[in-house]
């Protein structure tokens, strides 16, 4: 199991180095020079020379990125062109809000995908596992921004019961509802697609595991047919927990279109915003911790997956 | 039935055959003729790519024309079936047209992946060693990001616009298209006949072209077009987000997100756009689903 876990770490370091190189030259897909980014259109060609020099940007690619990852691993991402404040203040400061968002949502999909699927499974090809399957069909198409709006215009705008945008005043409390309320749509919202997706994986899993022979040994020993459930259920369990995970990671990065809908101040609404003001530090920095969340993510939930199922580590 | 079986020409397909001794793909349309979902969901998405392509001529006004006092009205008023848009223009004029560009970016990257990505899984497969490492190691670093999140970084670091979305949705689907691609040529390679080929001197161009390509496609093609559906969810998102298509070009993301804004005014025009996006993908997720179950030769 330790071999395993080493190698497994060891594994995430060249997509880690692969995921840095990417971002680093994100900078070198923007149109023209990436010192116009950072200066007034109007600027001399001194200031821009000074510029160059004072940035590095006049050293060779590769001595650049080792510059840049030297300070990237010190939690140095530079300086925000919009506000002038620190990259690194800026994503930690919204971090939490998307792992709030992102975290929540994959649970309350769970609980419903679970239960569906569970559904589904038992009853494979009849017509509660059509039903089911139809549920999670439009929970994958349904674009989620658009159902964010539609949320808004059902709860807020029409009903007002609950607001529209933002996540309310001062620290988050989650015991009042003050703040909770601002959770609800943006939650409802994101688990959309995770939904979808769980029930399928749940579905398969759990009439896989009750076409088993071990099931048909319960059955003849005359087990009540809900403990049976539970001993599948059991067994059907971790690919479910480990889609679960990767969702998680998914949601991290791909909350940018509801946030963005429901002004959430996550890390998805300030890469969002830095796009609109072609803020390139703040656009690269998001993105690589982003991608590096989702890789450790991944990694976790492989971890994960091969500790209750050593099959894994032998393959 | 007879004569469907003597009209159908022999063809390297035909080893594939299921038991009523129909092609290949004979199978695949006979069952298909008795799938209503998927026949339904095909006919719906049919008349939504045919409304967008004649938009010209079924469109009852010009979609860029404006009025000042014919703002944010609802469905029927003066003769705008579906009303009109925050600058006055008629919806459903919008919307038909609309769907041109965001079925094209939702499309075309899909297109281009399969061609790129499906050609690098299989020299990937069919090359091994040192050659696979080098291209699948550098598809994982692709990996690592979330669909959306490399999306919105490639494009909105190349400063948006239909191409530059266009170019980043064609990298997010090249990785995963070369992994089914990889896989399956690998599992193709392995098996007697290809060796057998290759034993009795066919050229590597013929057994890769007839052997391997032969079953790499269906399972490649069944993914891509899984990804379709994706594809105009993400490109409309691009757009929604400013990245994609600019104004006043009719696009539904586009439309959706200056749409946002009119939610007090009037809800149901501001959601519109946003069911054109729904059905569409949704039409797409069943005929895909559909096409996979009726393409498992197994079942």
């Amino acid at each position: 199991m330790f071999g395993y876990i080493l190698r497994r770490l060891l594994s995430a370091v060249p997509i880690a180095f692969g995921v840095s190189v990417v971002c680093f030259l994100l900078v070198y897909l923007a149109p023209g020079d990436p010192v116009q980014t950072l200066l007034p259109p109007d600027a001399d060609a001194e200031t821009v020379a000074q510029v160059k020099r004072m940035y590095g940007l006049d050293q060779p690619l590769p001595v650049q990125y080792l510059t840049w990852l030297g300070r990237v691993m010190v939690g140095d991402f530079g300086r925000s062109i919009a506000t002038g404040r620190p990259v690194a203040d800026e994503i930690f400061r919204s971090l939490g809000n998307t792992v709030l968002l992102a975290g929540l949502s994959v649970l309350v999909a769970f609980s419903i995908a679970f239960v569906l699927g569970t559904i589904a499974g038992r009853h494979a090809g009849g017509w509660l596992d059509r039903v089911v399957t139809g549920v999670a069909v439009v929970g994958v198409s349904v674009p989620n921004y658009w159902l964010g709006i539609v949320l808004v215009i059902i709860f807020s705008v029409e009903m007002m019961a609950l607001p529209a945008s933002g996540m309310g005043d001062g620290r988050f409390d989650p015991t009042s509802w003050e703040h909770v309320q601002y959770l609800i749509l943006p939650v409802i919202t994101l688990s959309m697609i995770p939904v979808g997706i769980i029930a399928r994986t749940t579905r398969s899993a759990v009439s896989e595991v009750m076409n088993q022979e071990f099931v048909t040994t319960l059955r003849a020993n005359g087990l009540p047919e809900w403990r049976v459930l539970r001993h599948a259920l059991k067994n059907a369990l971790p690919p479910v927990l480990a889609v679960m995970g990767l969702q998680f990671g998914t949601l991290m990065g791909g909350s940018i279109l509801v946030e963005t809908v429901f002004s959430w101040p996550g890390s998805g609404f300030l890469l969002s915003k830095a796009i609109l003001t072609r803020d390139i530090p703040v656009l690269q920095g998001t993105i690589l911790v982003l991608a590096l969340i989702f890789v450790f993510t991944n990694l976790t939930v492989d971890l994960f997956q091969s500790s209750v199922d050593p099959r894994i580590r032998r393959a | 039935m007879s004569t469907t079986v003597s009209n159908a020409p022999p063809t390297g397909n035909a080893a594939m055959a299921a038991p009523r001794q129909r092609g290949y793909w004979g199978t695949v349309g006979y069952r298909l003729r008795y799938d209503p979902v998927t026949l339904f969901f095909g006919a719906v998405l049919l008349s939504v790519i045919l409304a967008a392509v004649f938009a010209s001529w079924i469109a009852p006004a010009d979609p860029y024309q404006e009025s000042i006092i014919r703002r944010l009205k609802g469905p029927g008023y003066m003769g705008h079936i579906l009303g009109t848009d925050e600058l006055g223009r008629d919806m459903l004029s919008r919307l038909l047209y609309g769907g041109r560009l965001t079925l094209l970016m939702g499309m075309v990257p899909v297109v281009i992946a399969t061609l790129i990505g499906g050609g690098l899984g299989v020299v990937a497969g069919f090359a091994g060693g040192i050659v696979n490492t080098l291209i699948m190691r550098t598809m994982d670093v692709f990996y690592a990001f979330p669909s959306v999140l490399l999306a919105v970084a490639i494009s909105g670091a190349m400063g948006g616009g239909v191409t530059n979305g266009m170019i980043a949705l064609t990298l997010v689907f090249i990785p995963p298209l070369c992994r089914v691609a990889e896989t399956a040529t690998t599992q193709v390679r392995n098996l007697d006949f290809v060796d057998a080929a290759r034993a009795t001197g066919a050229p590597l161009r013929l057994v890769l072209w007839h052997h391997v390509l032969g079953n790499v496609l269906g399972p490649v093609l069944i993914y891509a077009s899984s990804l379709i559906s994706v594809g105009i969810i993400l490109a409309s998102g691009l757009s929604f987000l400013g990245l994609g298509v600019k104004p006043p070009e009719p696009d539904w993301g586009l439309m959706l997100n200056a749409l946002r804004q009119a939610i007090y005014v009037n809800p149901l025009i501001a959601a519109l756009p946003g069911i054109a996006i729904f059905i569409t993908s949704v039409s797409l997720n069943m005929v895909s689903d559909g096409l996979r179950s009726a393409m498992d030769v197994r079942s």
